[in-house]
C-alpha cells in the first residue's frame, strides 16, 4: 500500500477513536440541556469529580482528611485498605446520585423558571464550587488510575498488537490503535445503548423523554419534575464518571481533567445539544476532521497544533449552515 | 479593668500580625487548580526549609525567617496580586514559579527594588544582570537545558549527531518555544535534524503528535512540556514503543507526576536537572527531626525526597545563603529587600558549602555576579526506575555551549535593554 495512504487511513482510524472520547464527555451535556434546557458548564469538573472519587475510594484515601486534621489535630489520611474496582465504582455512582440530588435540591430547585442564562450561571458558580469540594475532599496531588477486573485485568494501554500484525501482513504497514481508545469505544457504544434502551423501554426513560418534549405536558400527566432532574443529573454523573476513569486512565487523575470539556464544545456545536447519536456523530466527525487536518495541512504547512482551533471552526462551519447542529432539533418561535 | 483590658488587645494583635524583625521568605504557591500537583511539592519544601533554619539553628544570622504564602493557582493576573499584597510583608525575595508572572514582575521588581529569582523558568536572558539588575536565574536556564540535552546526546553517540533525527516535543507557548533558536543552532552547528511537534494546551490530546513520530522515526525526543501534558506524552511515548531511554524531558517534565500515570511502561524516561534527587542526603535528617516529627510539616510530609520538594528546599537554601551573604556584605542581621539583592548578586555555591549544609553533590557550584545572574548554566541528567519508583541522577552536572548561549542572551537582552530604555552596567 502506498505510504501516504496507509498514513492517512491511521490518522483517521485514531480521529474516529480520539472522537468516541470527545463524545464520551459531550454526552452528559447532551442529556442535562435534552430534559432541562441547562447547558451545563459543570460537566468536565464532574468528571474530575467523579474520577478523584473513584480514586480516593479505591485507595481508602480518609475524605476531607487535611481539614479533620486541621480542625482536631489529628494525623488521619489513609483507612488502610484497598477497595475493588466494582465496588468502588459502585459506591462512587452513589455519591454521583447524591451529587444529583443536592445540585438539584439546593441550587436548581431554587431557579425553576429563570431564565436560561441564569440557569448557565448557576452551573459556573456549581463548576468552581465542587472543583473546591474535590479539592477538599481529596487533595490536589496527581493520582494513577487503575480499574482492575482482577489482578492484573486492569483497563489495557498501549497499542494493540493484533491489528498491527494483521495490517502489516495486509498492506505492509501497521496500523496503530491504543487498546484504551478500543475499550472506550466498546464502553461508549454500549452506553449509548443502554441510554436508549432506558429512554426507550422503561418507564421512567420515557418519563424522561416527555420531560424534555415538554415539562408543562409532562406535570400535567403526574411526572414529578423533580425526580427526572434528579434523574438526568445522576445520568450525567454516570457519564462523568465513565469519561473521568477514560481520561484519567490516559494521564492519572489531577485537576486538568476538568478542562476536557472544552473538547466537548465544538462536538455539540455541530451534532447539536438535544441529541445523544449528535454527540456521538459530532465527536466523530471532530476527531477525524482535526486529525485529518492536523496530518495533511497543519503539521506540514501551518507549524502543527491547529487540533485545538481547528475543532471549533469545524464546528463554526457547521453552525452557519444548520445553527441547531446536525442533529438537534431546529427552534422555531412565534412572534 | 480597661487596662488590662487594653493590655490584653494589645497583646492578641502582636500575637496575630507577623513579626517585623523576620526575614520574610514569601511563597508565590499554587496548590490549586490544574497545576496543583506540581505547585504543593515545591511550596513545601520550600517552607519547610525555612521552618528547619528557625527550629535548628534560629533563624538566619540569629533572625527568624517567615513565609507567608499566596496562592497564585499559577494564573498571571493572581500572581501579580499576589506580589502587590506580599510586598507590605517586606519579602526579601519573590520566586513567581511561573514564566508568565516572572515577566509581569521584571519591570515592578526593579522598581521596587526588590530581587525575583526564576530558578530553570523565566526570562532566560535574566542571566544578563547588566540588564536585569532585580532578576536571577541561576542555577540554570531553559537555553543551558537545551544544550545540556544535546551535550548529553553527544557524549552517548561518541561525540557525533551528523544526520540525527531529534524530535522537539514542546508545550506550545513561550515557554515551550523557549529551547528552539538554541536546538536549531546546535543543529547547524552539529549536523543533526530539528523536528519541531508543538502540543497545545493542555495538551490531554497528543495523538497526532505521537503518530508524526512514530511515522517520522525520530531517534530523540526532547520534551518542554508541563502538567498533564507530561503524563499524556509519557503514555503515549510507551504506547508508540518509542524507547524511553532516548526519550529526555526538560526539568519541568522530570517529576514523579509525570511518570507514575504511565506505571512501567515509563521504565528508563530521562530528564534534565539542576540539583539533585532523592532523600539521601544528610539534611533530610534534619528536615525529619525539627519539621516533621515536630509537626511542622507544610503538608502531609509525604513529598520528601520528591523532584519538585527537592526543588523548592534548594531554592529555599540558595535564598537562605544569599541572604547570608548580604548579612555579611552589610555587617547587618536585619537585611532589606535591596540589600538581599546584592546578597544574591555576590553569592558562591561551592561543594564545601553545599557538603556543610548538609546537601554534598546536590546541585553544582557556580559564582553569580553582576555581569552574570544565571550561574554556569551546568546540567546533570536523571532517569527513571518504574519498579524503585525514584529518579537516579546518571550524570555530573556538566557544562553546556556557554559561546552559543551567552551570544543569545546578549542579543535578547540588548533588544530587551533597547526597547524599555535601559543603560545596561552594574549597580
Amino acid at each position: 500500500m502506498n505510504e501516504q495512504l496507509a498514513f492517512t487511513i491511521e490518522v483517521f482510524a485514531n480521529g474516529l477513536m480520539a472522537g468516541v472520547l470527545y463524545a464520551l464527555v459531550a454526552l452528559g451535556f447532551v442529556l442535562i440541556y435534552k430534559a432541562s434546557g441547562i447547558f451545563n458548564y459543570a460537566q468536565g469538573v464532574m468528571a474530575l469529580f467523579a474520577a478523584m472519587t473513584l480514586v480516593g475510594i479505591q485507595n481508602g484515601q480518609v475524605p476531607f482528611a487535611h481539614l479533620i486534621n486541621a480542625i482536631f489535630g489529628t494525623d488521619v489520611h489513609k483507612f488502610g485498605w484497598h477497595v475493588h474496582s466494582f465496588l468502588a465504582i459502585l459506591l462512587t455512582v452513589g455519591v454521583m446520585i447524591l451529587l444529583a440530588w443536592a445540585v438539584q435540591r439546593f441550587v436548581f430547585r431554587h431557579l425553576v423558571g429563570q431564565e436560561p442564562i441564569i440557569l448557565f450561571m448557576a452551573t459556573i458558580g456549581l463548576a468552581y464550587f465542587l472543583e473546591g469540594v474535590a479539592d477538599l475532599m481529596w487533595g490536589s496531588e496527581l493520582k494513577a488510575l487503575d480499574v482492575c477486573a482482577a489482578e492484573g485485568a486492569c483497563l489495557p494501554q498501549g497499542m494493540n498488537m493484533w491489528l498491527e500484525g494483521t495490517t502489516y501482513e495486509a498492506f505492509g504497514y501497521g496500523f496503530f490503535i491504543d487498546n484504551l481508545d478500543i475499550v472506550a469505544s466498546i464502553i461508549a457504544a454500549l452506553l449509548v445503548a443502554g441510554l436508549v434502551m432506558f429512554a426507550q423501554y422503561t418507564k421512567q426513560g420515557r418519563a424522561m423523554r416527555a420531560v424534555a418534549d415538554d415539562h408543562q405536558a409532562a406535570l400535567s400527566v403526574g411526572v414529578s419534575l423533580n425526580f427526572i432532574w434528579i434523574l438526568v443529573w445522576s445520568l450525567a454523573g454516570f457519564v462523568a464518571l465513565v469519561a473521568g476513569i477514560m481520561w484519567g486512565a490516559k494521564s492519572g487523575v489531577q485537576f486538568s481533567l476538568s478542562l476536557i470539556a472544552l473538547k466537548a464544545l465544538p462536538v455539540l456545536m455541530l451534532g447539536g445539544f438535544t441529541s445523544i447519536p449528535g454527540a456521538i456523530v459530532g465527536g466523530l466527525i471532530i476527531g477525524v476532521g482535526e486529525k485529518l487536518f492536523e496530518f495533511l495541512i497543519g503539521a506540514p504547512f501551518l507549524g502543527g497544533a491547529t487540533e485545538n482551533w481547528f475543532a471549533y471552526m469545524l464546528a463554526l462551519l457547521f453552525l452557519v449552515f444548520r445553527p441547531q447542529g446536525l442533529f438537534g432539533e431546529k427552534i422555531i418561535e412565534r412572534v | 479593668m480597661k487596662y488590662k483590658l487594653g493590655t490584653m488587645a494589645v497583646a492578641a494583635m502582636m500575637a496575630a500580625s507577623p513579626v517585623l524583625a523576620d526575614l520574610v521568605f514569601p511563597s508565590m504557591s499554587y496548590r490549586t487548580g490544574p497545576y496543583a500537583a506540581g505547585g504543593i511539592p515545591f511550596a513545601d519544601g520550600y517552607a519547610d526549609y525555612f521552618t528547619m533554619l528557625n527550629a535548628r539553628d534560629g533563624g538566619i544570622g540569629g533572625v527568624m525567617t517567615s513565609v507567608p504564602e499566596c496562592e497564585t493557582a499559577y494564573n498571571t493576573e493572581k500572581g501579580v496580586e499576589c506580589y502587590e499584597s506580599l510586598k507590605d510583608t517586606g519579602g526579601l525575595v519573590y520566586q513567581p514559579l511561573s514564566t508568565g508572572i516572572t515577566y509581569q514582575l521584571i519591570p515592578k521588581t526593579t522598581a521596587d527594588d526588590i530581587p525575583m529569582h526564576t530558578m530553570g523558568y523565566g526570562r532566560t536572558s535574566a542571566k544578563n544582570g547588566e540588564v536585569f539588575t532585580h532578576t536571577f536565574n541561576y542555577p540554570a536556564n531553559y537555553w543551558n537545558g537545551a544544550s545540556g540535552a544535546i551535550n548529553y546526546l553527544l557524549k552517548e553517540n561518541a561525540g557525533d549527531l551528523k544526520g540525527k533525527k531529534i524530535a522537539l516535543v514542546y508545550h506550545n507557548s513561550a515557554y515551550g518555544k523557549e529551547p528552539i533558536r538554541t536546538l536549531t543552532e546546535l543543529g547547524a552547528k552539529l549536523g543533526f535534524e530539528l523536528l519541531e511537534v508543538p502540543v497545545d494546551h493542555p495538551g490531554q490530546e497528543q495523538k497526532s503528535q505521537w503518530l508524526q513520530i512514530r511515522r517520522d522515526k525520530p531517534d530523540y525526543v526532547i520534551m518542554y512540556g508541563w502538567g498533564v501534558m507530561n503524563q499524556v506524552a509519557v503514555q503515549e511515548a510507551a504506547n508508540i514503543r518509542f524507547p524511553m531511554e532516548n526519550f529526555i524531558g526538560i526539568w519541568w517534565s522530570g517529576s514523579e507526576n509525570d511518570v507514575l500515570a504511565a506505571g512501567d511502561a515509563a521504565n528508563g524516561y530521562k530528564a534534565l536537572t539542576f540539583h539533585g534527587v532523592g532523600k539521601d542526603f544528610p539534611v533530610f535528617a534534619d528536615i525529619q527531626k525539627y519539621v516533621v516529627d515536630a509537626g511542622k510539616a507544610a503538608g502531609a510530609g509525604d513529598q520528601i525526597g520528591t523532584v519538585l520538594y527537592n526543588r523548592g528546599l534548594y531554592a529555599a537554601m540558595l535564598a537562605a545563603e544569599a541572604a547570608k551573604t548580604a548579612q555579611g556584605i552589610h555587617g547587618v542581621a536585619q537585611i532589606t529587600p535591596g540589600q538581599m539583592r546584592d546578597g544574591m548578586e555576590a553569592l558562591e555555591m561551592t561543594e564545601e558549602k553545599m557538603a556543610a549544609l548538609g546537601l554534598p553533590n546536590f546541585g553544582p557550584s557556580f559564582k553569580v555576579s553582576c555581569q552574570n545572574h544565571g550561574g554556569d548554566g551546568l546540567v546533570g541528567v536523571t532517569q527513571w526506575d518504574a519498579t524503585a519508583k525514584t529518579w537516579s541522577l546518571i550524570s555530573e552536572f556538566a557544562a553546556t555551549d556557554k559561546d552559543l548561549i551567552d551570544g543569545l542572551i546578549a542579543e535578547d537582552s540588548a533588544a530587551y535593554a533597547a526597547e524599555n530604555n535601559i543603560e545596561a552596567g552594574c549597580k
